[in-house]
């Protein structure tokens, strides 16, 4: 199988104003296979999200390296769109100007990049929210349509950030279920497994991470975070989301990574005390 | 982890309580405004009537709606009326083009912010009043050393309110819209543009007041024209009911063009809330 992403010893550190270095990533090696679900999960402050920018090269990494399909990664990471975990519309646009604004960037014809958003708007179930504004939407609506922002330039990483974890427990459950049929191509476009998307999911949720992922990926706790462990999920897919976090194999499953990650998440608490 | 917008709303719902409070009172308010202003002019008119206090030092109300309507009726007040207005607009369009683009530029470039940033604190805490001589030497009597005082003013609440604007620009939303393909170019016009714009049109109704403050105060030091000019020429004569009609015009002047004002704002930041 392709490796889609990646890390080869990357460490990054931050130089605070007094002078201090503060190490967040350390000395992290992992790859993904191209078309994976992966689940990166790891303690409030271990570094996660510094992770996906550096992977998204937003941050380059202080010493070692990040190759996107087979490539050294210079600057900004073309293969791959970045759902934040903040609201990341933009606000003077409308919904649809928002999900047509990548190929707008791109140099695409307004009106064939607002037909193509017309459609991934009506794809998430915003059909009737064109002209809304962000502000006007609730928040299960805003991530939707980042959603639709992202994955209208096709590329084949995208890279999430805790998207979820501003929503209710139900929503995020829909949400959840949604970006699966997404992925799974089992939405509308029929596309063959082969052409599944690469996904970087990181979230402090392990449920959460199971549930989705195909692999989970424990951080340990900041500062210096490392992975101290990776979980194939063997679970089978289509997944119902309802359904399977009472089954067995779940639970199993959440029973041994949570023995793993418990460990430093009561780091991290002895830490933050 | 962002608990304050945790839950999921239904659309709108955050913009409710704004939305239903003017619709329940508009019409109760504008009402209350009528009757204060009323009171207080009644009151005014009486005490004057009633010689407790001289109408050779504070006029009548009577007396000054008269002389507005004579000023009206007569045709010269809307030929002073248009050289304030006039003045009052050149002043915010280049006070708002120098101070936005500075704004800009200093915001952009932090070590350009840093060498300026004492240039700035100190010329901003020049009385304006003080310049106005300067002015009328450099530019004559004419509207231009009126526009220049006025853009004293603008220029110093357009740079702020920009600068602010393009620093405060969401770090997410730009680093969005750099995953999502933009060049530098395409991130200044879709991101800080944008917000540098809001906070641009917030201070609209502050700059606008400033650029009519600067074009009065010019012409009442010195000019043929314009409400100040004629306010002034009042106060020489002992008039106080000339300088009461200027002011009042200016007031009524002020009350509509932020109306005015008001309305555009709400327009160009729709997005806001609705």
């Amino acid at each position: 199988m392709m490796t889609a992403l990646e890390l080869d010893r990357v460490s990054r550190d931050f130089t605070s104003p007094d002078g201090r270095v503060y190490r967040a990533l350390d000395d992290i090696s992992l790859s993904v296979p191209a078309g994976a679900f992966v689940a990166i999960v790891g303690p409030s402050g271990c570094g996660k999200s510094t992770l996906l920018n550096v992977v998204a090269g937003l941050l380059p990494p202080t010493s070692g390296s990040v190759r996107v399909a087979g490539e050294s990664l210079e600057g900004l990471n073309r293969h791959a769109t970045y759902l934040f975990q903040q609201d990341a519309l933009l606000p003077w646009k409308t919904v649809r100007d928002n999900v047509a604004l990548g190929l707008a960037l791109g140099g695409a014809r307004r009106a064939d990049a607002q037909a193509q958003a017309d459609a991934w708007i009506a794809r998430v179930g915003l059909a009737g929210f064109a002209s809304h504004y962000p502000a006007q939407l609730s928040g299960g609506m805003r991530k939707r349509v980042a959603m639709a922002q992202n994955w209208i330039l096709d590329r084949g990483i995208v890279l999430m950030d805790e998207p979820f974890s501003a929503l209710d427990v139900h929503t995020r459950q829909r949400m959840e279920t949604e970006l699966l049929a997404l992925w799974e191509g089992r939405a509308a476009d029929g596309r063959s497994d082969a052409q599944r998307k690469t996904i970087v999911f990181v979230t402090h949720d392990l449920e959460e991470a199971i549930a989705l992922a195909d692999a989970v990926i424990i951080l340990s706790a900041g500062p210096a975070a490392r992975v101290v462990a990776q979980h194939h999920v063997g679970l089978e897919r289509p997944r119902d989301l309802l359904e399977l976090r009472t089954q067995a194999p779940f639970v199993d499953l959440y029973r041994g990574i949570w023995a793993v990650l418990r460990e430093e998440v009561i780091k991290s608490q002895r830490g933050a005390v | 982890m962002n608990d304050a917008r945790s839950s999921d709303r239904a659309p709108g719902s955050r913009s409710a309580p704004a939305r239903t409070a003017p619709v329940v009172g508009r019409a109760s308010v504008l009402a209350s405004q009528i009757a204060v202003g009323a009171a207080l002019l009644a009151v005014w008119q009486t005490l004057v009537s009633l010689k407790i206090l001289d109408a050779f030092f504070v006029s009548r109300p009577s007396d000054i709606v008269q002389r507005v309507a004579r000023w009206m009726a007569s045709g010269t007040l809307w030929g002073h009326l248009a050289v304030t207005l006039e003045e009052s607009l050149l002043g915010l369009i280049v006070g708002a083009a120098l101070g936005i683009s500075l704004g800009f530029a200093l915001a952009r470039s932090p070590f350009l912010a840093r060498v300026f940033d004492p240039y700035i604190k100190m010329l901003n805490a020049v009385p304006r009043v003080v310049l106005a001589p300067l002015f009328l030497l450099w530019f004559g009597l004419g509207i231009w050393s009126k526009v220049a005082l006025a853009v004293t003013l603008v220029f110093f609440v357009m740079f702020f309110n920009t600068f602010q604007g393009v620093r405060d620009a969401d770090r997410v939303l730009i680093d969005n819209v750099r995953m999502l393909g933009a060049t530098e170019r395409q991130l200044v016009r879709h991101v800080l543009v944008p917000s540098a714009l809001t906070w641009i049109f917030s201070s609209l109704q502050t700059s606008l007041g400033f650029a009519m403050v600067g074009a009065v105060v010019g012409e009442y030091l010195g000019a043929t024209r314009g409400l100040g000019y004629v306010i002034s020429q009042a106060e020489g004569t002992f008039d106080t009911t000339g300088v009461f009609a200027g002011m009042t015009v200016l007031g009524i002047v002020v009350v509509i063009v932020s109306a005015a004002v008001t309305r555009l704002e709400r327009w160009l930041l729709r997005w806001k809330t609705e």
